[in-house]
């Protein structure tokens, strides 16, 4: 019986639908910061998990940057033993709670599912949540026996995805390891970009509190760079570093006037209101712009954070302002869908080129232009052309940009013999991340340049591999 | 966790703290800052080094009393805990090859100020030093200043202590007295820093200011600390704090630090409240 042959038998016998997940309301959800989706119930996530025909070569696992045996834990899942699919996904997956969240499963496992050629794909990534949310809500959470130690000691820079999966992996082989962080608290993008109605912050402690049952340290307020530099923590003992520090700086578009108060970048944006809970103010002491008319520029998945943001805080009008048409966005079709609902306003193919501000020096209105597309550019998208005389005026009082990061050079300018290239990313000699420093290693948005939580997760397991190797030869 | 092991006021309502921090005592130079936060629920400040000793593992700050942080700064007596800093931040002050310098420091900028006359004074650079403050017993650091400096003044705006006037006066005083003067180090309120760029700028002489604007992560993520100097936007977190008083758009700068004064108004009032209970 071929594949096709078994899933018309299988839809002829059940016909089981692509099941949904209960959402809050639009008009409730735009008034509170709680998660926007609930979850599956166990009896929605067995039927879910009853669509999958268990492919003898899965297309799914070849889609996923961790190699999750997909079918394996989704079988799992269908016999109810959601525990056992939950440590299935963890063999080589640390963070699932925030994959099932966060990662683009459209573009990765769901898009190779062969249920999506004639039907709807098997949701893998709300099922990748359930279970793990199962696991943690069940207060049964595995430590696994470790390995006795190697007594090598392993440094990794920065406590976002790419690091704490490495970290998670290294400990695992025994392997003596330390995260330096310098924010002051642990999670990277998870903690300071996703806001908390995407991915709560409950789950990402609980991952970064599981970690340190497994042995890893963490030291957080550790600026690696100006405190010790990658040289001072050789000196110090450490046998390999890995640098998973992101891509971390803001890009502006150099304007007039784009730096009247009230114009932020994205990154500051979602800090003050994730890391810092601003959205809390004034129970948490951080203070935010609560905009009547917000403006946010950009189509991306951090554009949509933070445009959604803006109407928890109480925006009238909050505008997406994007030189191209939706087709192009790169967000993810889920996070343009709920900002649609929940009344975010688009203006496409329009970019601002100067800002207007009061005698106060707080932004008032952005001049903007419209656009029309042209020939493809070198990303295969087509190339936004400005339409002349279409200028116009948007009223704002709160700016927020979004068009992308770029690499901070605080650890290049500060590591002998660690190569970067001309837009600062540092330069790998393969995919196992390894640098042109002996003993150092990066992955991650500083090593692709903005990517995804799962990418860097993917990276940080590679490096973990090939570091092993390293300091098990030394 | 830093453990404050010395508090001091200074005057009305300057602060000076000192706290366990050793790696960072270790490494720091004058000119750098830390970022602070003194509980989960705080907000991030960046406070410039004051001193450091690497032997005691400790660093001294010195702060005015303006919002709700400072304030609950200004309260954590001997063996209390403030919870995160991470530093050192930004450029060290460079020291390097001066003769002649005149450090300019007015109210809390004296404090900011003092760190940098004592590095220039080790490299053997001769220090005049001009410091001020709206009245006498707002003045500090007198003694610390004179034991850094070769010739020490001091001006008060009512002219209750030393020189009546501003330190842009005895500033332009010295310089058109034919004295040869290299750089121009100057910390405190925004606009007399304004004044004092103005000042120097005929002359040609290369005027330094330490920024402190709102930052939040101080580690070149955010972007809240832009400042736009010669016409560029900087990040003064990585890219300074030290910059060319010749260039910096100290408008722009008032008007950022301003932003939150609302809210700031209301943490702080809320404060007093919770204080009072």
């Amino acid at each position: 019986m071929t594949e096709q042959e078994k899933i018309e038998k299988k839809e002829k016998k059940e016909r089981i639908p692509r099941q949904g997940m209960p959402e809050q309301d639009p008009k409730a959800r735009v008034t509170n910061f709680d998660e926007v989706p609930t979850g599956y119930s166990p009896e929605t996530a067995m039927l879910e998990a009853r669509r999958c025909i268990q492919c003898k070569k899965p297309g799914c696992v070849s889609g996923c940057p961790v190699d999750i045996d997909i079918p394996a834990f989704i079988q799992l899942v269908a016999d109810g033993d959601f525990i056992g699919a939950a440590r299935k996904i963890k063999e080589t997956n640390c963070l699932p709670a925030v994959c099932g969240r966060v990662c683009p499963q459209e573009d990765q496992c769901e898009k190779l599912c062969v249920l999506g050629k004639k039907w709807d794909p098997v949701a893998i990534g709300r099922l990748e949540r359930f279970v793990a949310d199962y696991e943690r809500k069940a207060g049964t959470i595995e430590i696994p026996a470790l390995p006795a130690s190697t007594g090598k000691r392993i440094a990794v820079i920065g406590a976002g995805p790419a690091g704490l999966t490495i970290a998670g992996d290294l400990v695992k082989m025994g392997h003596d390891v330390t995260i330096f962080e310098a924010l002051h608290k642990s999670g990277g993008v998870l903690i300071y970009g996703i806001p908390e109605f995407r991915l709560p912050k409950g789950i990402v402690d609980a991952e970064v509190e599981y970690l340190q049952k497994i042995g890893v340290k963490i030291v957080t307020d550790a600026a690696i760079g100006r405190l010790k530099t990658i040289d001072d923590l050789f000196a110090e003992g450490f046998h390999a570093v890995f640098l998973g520090v992101g891509a971390g700086a803001p890009v502006f578009m150099n304007i007039p006037g784009e730096n009247f108060s009230g114009i932020y970048s994205a990154n500051e944006y979602l800090t003050r209101s994730n890391l810092m809970k601003a959205y809390r103010f004034p129970e948490y002491d951080t203070p935010i712009a609560k905009g009547r008319n917000v403006a946010v520029i950009g189509g991306g998945n951090v554009a949509m954070d933070s445009v959604r943001t803006a109407l928890r805080l109480g925006a009238e009008n909050a505008i997406i302002i994007y030189r191209r048409t939706k087709n192009e966005m790169p967000a993810r079709a889920e996070e343009v869908h709920h900002a649609e609902e929940e009344g975010v306003q688009f203006q496409f193919l329009t970019n601002p080129i100067e800002y207007i501000g009061d005698e106060k020096g707080w932004v008032r209105q952005m001049v903007c232009q419209r656009m029309e597309l042209g020939e493809p550019d070198e990303s295969g998208r087509r190339r936004p052309v400005v339409i002349r005389g279409s200028e116009f005026k948007i009223d704002v009082d709160t700016v927020v940009v979004s068009v992308g990061t770029m690499a901070n050079p605080v650890i290049p300018m500060t590591t002998p013999g660690l190569d970067t290239n001309r837009w600062g990313y540092i330069v790998t000699k393969d995919e196992t991340g390894e640098t042109t420093r002996k003993g150092v290693w990066a992955g991650g948005d500083i090593v692709t340049g903005s990517a995804t939580v799962i990418l860097a997760m993917g990276a940080g397991r590679k490096a973990a591999m090939a570091i092993h190797d390293y300091v098990m030869s030394l | 966790m830093h453990r404050v092991t010395e508090k001091v006021t200074l005057s009305e309502n300057i602060v000076k703290t000192v706290f366990e921090a050793p790696d960072i005592a270790k490494k720091r130079k004058a000119g750098q800052f830390v970022i602070l936060m003194i509980d989960d629920k705080g907000e991030r400040i960046p406070l410039t080094i004051v001193d450091s000793d690497p032997v005691k593992g400790t660093l001294t700050i010195i702060y005015q009393v303006v919002g709700k942080t400072t304030d609950q700064l200004a309260r954590l007596e001997v063996g209390d805990l403030i919870q995160h800093v991470l530093g050192p931040l930004g450029h060290p002050t460079e020291i390097e090859g001066i003769k002649t310098a005149i450090c300019v420091g007015g109210g809390v900028g004296i404090g900011v100020l003092y760190p940098i006359a004592k590095a220039l004074k080790e490299k053997g650079t001769r220090v005049i030093s001009i410091i001020g403050a709206r009245t006498k017993n707002l003045l500090i650091l007198e003694e610390e200043s004179r034991s850094v400096s070769d010739e020490l003044h001091i001006t008060t705006d009512d002219g209750s202590y030393g020189r009546h006037g501003f330190v842009s006066d005895v500033l332009k005083d010295i310089i058109d007295s034919g004295q040869k003067v290299d750089r121009v180090f100057t910390i405190g309120p925004v606009p007399m820093m304004r004044v004092v760029a103005n000042v120097t700028r005929p002359y040609n002489i290369k005027t330094l200011v330490s920024l402190n604007p709102i930052m939040v992560d101080g580690t070149g993520m955010c972007g809240a600390c832009r400042v736009t100097v010669g016409g560029k936007t900087k990040f003064t977190c990585v890219d300074g704090p030290e910059f060319d008083g010749h260039e910096v758009d100290f408008g722009l700068l008032m008007s950022r630090l301003r932003m939150y004064i609302d809210q700031e108004q209301e943490a702080r009032e809320l404060c007093r409240c919770g204080k009072n209970d």
